[in-house]
């Protein structure tokens, strides 16, 4: 017998307090309550459910990336890392980085900055000896990347794995750790890292809150914080367009290319779920970043935000 | 019954943050699995998965997807087909499902060869697949439409077993044009069409020559073969079975 089971989800527009609708059969749940996209979850559940999502989506992570975003989210990530602009010797910590997107992108600029240090040194040392002049190149060898360093941490294995395979692929491996660990409960002492970076990873996170108290904590002072997320559109129409494509073709895309509708529906949900530009300022301010600011790319449509530790 | 979405349409209120705007999305699933989609989203997956299905045929959820978008008009003919047949009739009050814990693979296995039973277990064997890999429908918004195409997915292999087609490229094809005569399923017609494209030349003349015309022939003569309650007739002798349907005997 197939049964009938109407599914009532609720939807609040700006983040805010949840409210619960009847039907719902989890009246008498344990834990705080929460939201998995439009569904109302405890935080146990959200917490599994969206190690599941990426578990399941891990190996088509790239490809569907591509495929939504018309492959503009290599220009999101590469303003990205120009806004963080580091210089040689800097250690990042790159929280939910999985597949090593900003990681490797990140260690191409600081080794393209590193060489034109170094061309720059050279022109300037042209009288020198042999002896002097091969000392330079043997010393520099070894410090192609100037001692920089990213970890890349993530909760989800799957991701990790994947990332670990790309860096193999693409013939990374100076500079670059990576490490299994949950962004609300970060695996490192105080003060360590120059940068703390979290790309399209905070909206998946349960406590932010918690996530953005572990980043103050782990960076160092003058430490930067740095986070690149979908954000939300203050232009009517354009808000409209952009629904109505992540309605409805987004999950069709995820069907179709990863044969996985639920995880590109629960996508589209927790972009809307999500804090607005301003809130999201408020609740870094409120951990202790200073200099709080966040700048719209598209209209809105992914916003990075930065602030200091001071 | 049909399942029906209210359209999310969010109201941005500008400028004022904190404030709370709760619009309610209802979403009836009809049965478990069951994803309701908008017109629009129907054409794009029927589109979409048509065109992965060329590109990988390997992907047989493609093919499921693009069956379940398409079956519109299909569907409810064959499940009419079905309600004005006593046996189909009885086939959609009781839902029968073909699955290993549904069968008792032991008994079918012990009957007579050249029966139902007895083939079906030799045909999942010498294959080496079993009725538990169906996709269930998940873009069907009717339920009784969905159990229908349920039944049409885990009807196949018997259709294999009836026509004595192995599930290589080749015998997939056969079962297909057989199955677009039988069920007008865009899906079938299509996959009939477009499958042969990746035979080699002397399996497309064996194809054009003798298979297709027998399969076209056989779907064209037999009665509908939703129709048939295969679980009631295991012992039955398959060539008896043939018969009784109207499938000619293969070349």
């Amino acid at each position: 017998a197939v049964a009938l089971c109407p599914v009532w989800t609720l939807l609040a527009r700006r983040g805010g307090t949840l409210r619960e609708l009847c039907g719902s059969l989890r009246g008498l749940a344990a834990g705080p309550e929460t939201h998995f996209g439009f569904q109302t979850v405890t935080e146990a559940e959200r917490r599994e459910k969206i190690y599941q999502v990426f578990e399941s989506v891990a190996k088509k992570y790239d490809v569907m990336n591509d495929s939504m975003t018309l492959g503009i989210h290599r220009i999101w990530k590469d303003i990205f890392v120009r806004k963080m602009n580091p210089s040689p010797g800097t250690l990042l910590l790159d929280v939910a980085g999985g597949t090593g997107d900003i990681a490797f992108r990140f260690l191409n600029y600081v080794h393209s900055v590193r060489e034109r240090q170094l061309q720059r040194k050279l022109r300037q040392q042209q009288n020198l000896s042999w002896q002097e002049i091969s000392e330079t190149y043997q010393e520099d060898k070894l410090k192609s990347l100037g001692d920089s360093r990213v970890v890349v941490c993530d909760i989800n294995k799957e991701m990790l794995k994947v990332g670990k395979q790309k860096a193999q692929h693409l013939g990374y491996s100076e500079g670059l750790s990576w490490v299994l660990g949950d962004a609300e409960e970060l695996p490192f002492d105080d003060a360590k890292f120059d940068v703390y970076t979290i790309a399209f990873g905070i909206r998946n996170v349960t406590r932010i809150d918690l996530a953005l108290r572990e980043a103050y904590r782990v960076l160092k002072p003058g430490g930067r914080f740095l986070c690149l997320e979908f954000s939300h559109i203050n232009n009517p129409l354009f808000s409209r367009l952009y629904d109505l494509y992540s309605f409805q073709v987004i999950p069709v895309l995820g069907e179709i290319i990863a044969g996985d509708w639920k995880s590109y529906q629960y996508l589209v949900e927790s972009i809307r779920r999500f804090p607005p530009q301003d809130e999201l300022k408020a609740m870094i301010e409120d951990v202790g970043f200073f200099k709080v600011d966040y700048q719209n790319l598209n209209g809105g449509i992914v916003a990075i935000h930065s602030g200091f530790k001071l | 019954g049909k399942a029906c979405l209210s359209r999310t349409g969010p109201k941005a209120r500008d400028g004022r943050s904190g404030e709370e705007e709760e619009e309610v999305k209802v979403s009836y699933q009809l049965y478990p699995g069951h994803i309701p989609t908008s017109p629009l989203q129907k054409a794009l997956l029927a589109a979409g998965s048509a065109a992965m299905a060329l590109y990988d045929p390997y992907r047989h959820d493609m093919v499921a997807v693009l069956g379940e978008t398409t079956g519109c008009l299909a569907l409810p003919s064959l499940r009419d087909k079905m309600k004005h047949h006593p046996e189909g009739y009885r086939i959609l009050q009781e839902r029968p499902l073909i699955r290993l814990s549904t069968l008792d693979m032991a008994r079918l296995q012990g009957l007579p060869p050249g029966s139902l039973g007895r083939e079906y277990v030799r045909f999942l064997e010498d294959n080496k697949v079993s009725p538990d890999t169906r996709m269930l429908p998940k873009f069907v918004d009717d339920e009784e439409l969905a159990y229908v195409i349920q039944r049409y997915r885990e009807v196949h292999d018997l259709m294999h077993t009836l026509l004595g087609m192995p599930t290589n490229m080749l015998g997939e094809i056969v079962v297909k044009w057989f199955e677009a005569v039988q069920t007008g399923l865009p899906m079938c017609v299509l996959g009939a069409a477009f499958g042969p494209v990746r035979l080699s030349t002397r399996k497309l003349q064996v194809l054009a020559t003798q298979l297709v015309p027998w399969a076209i022939q056989s779907g064209l003569n037999a009665s509908c073969i939703l129709n048939v309650y295969y679980e009631q007739r295991w012992e039955q002798p398959v060539e008896s079975l043939r018969e009784e349907i109207g499938i000619l005997p293969p070349p």
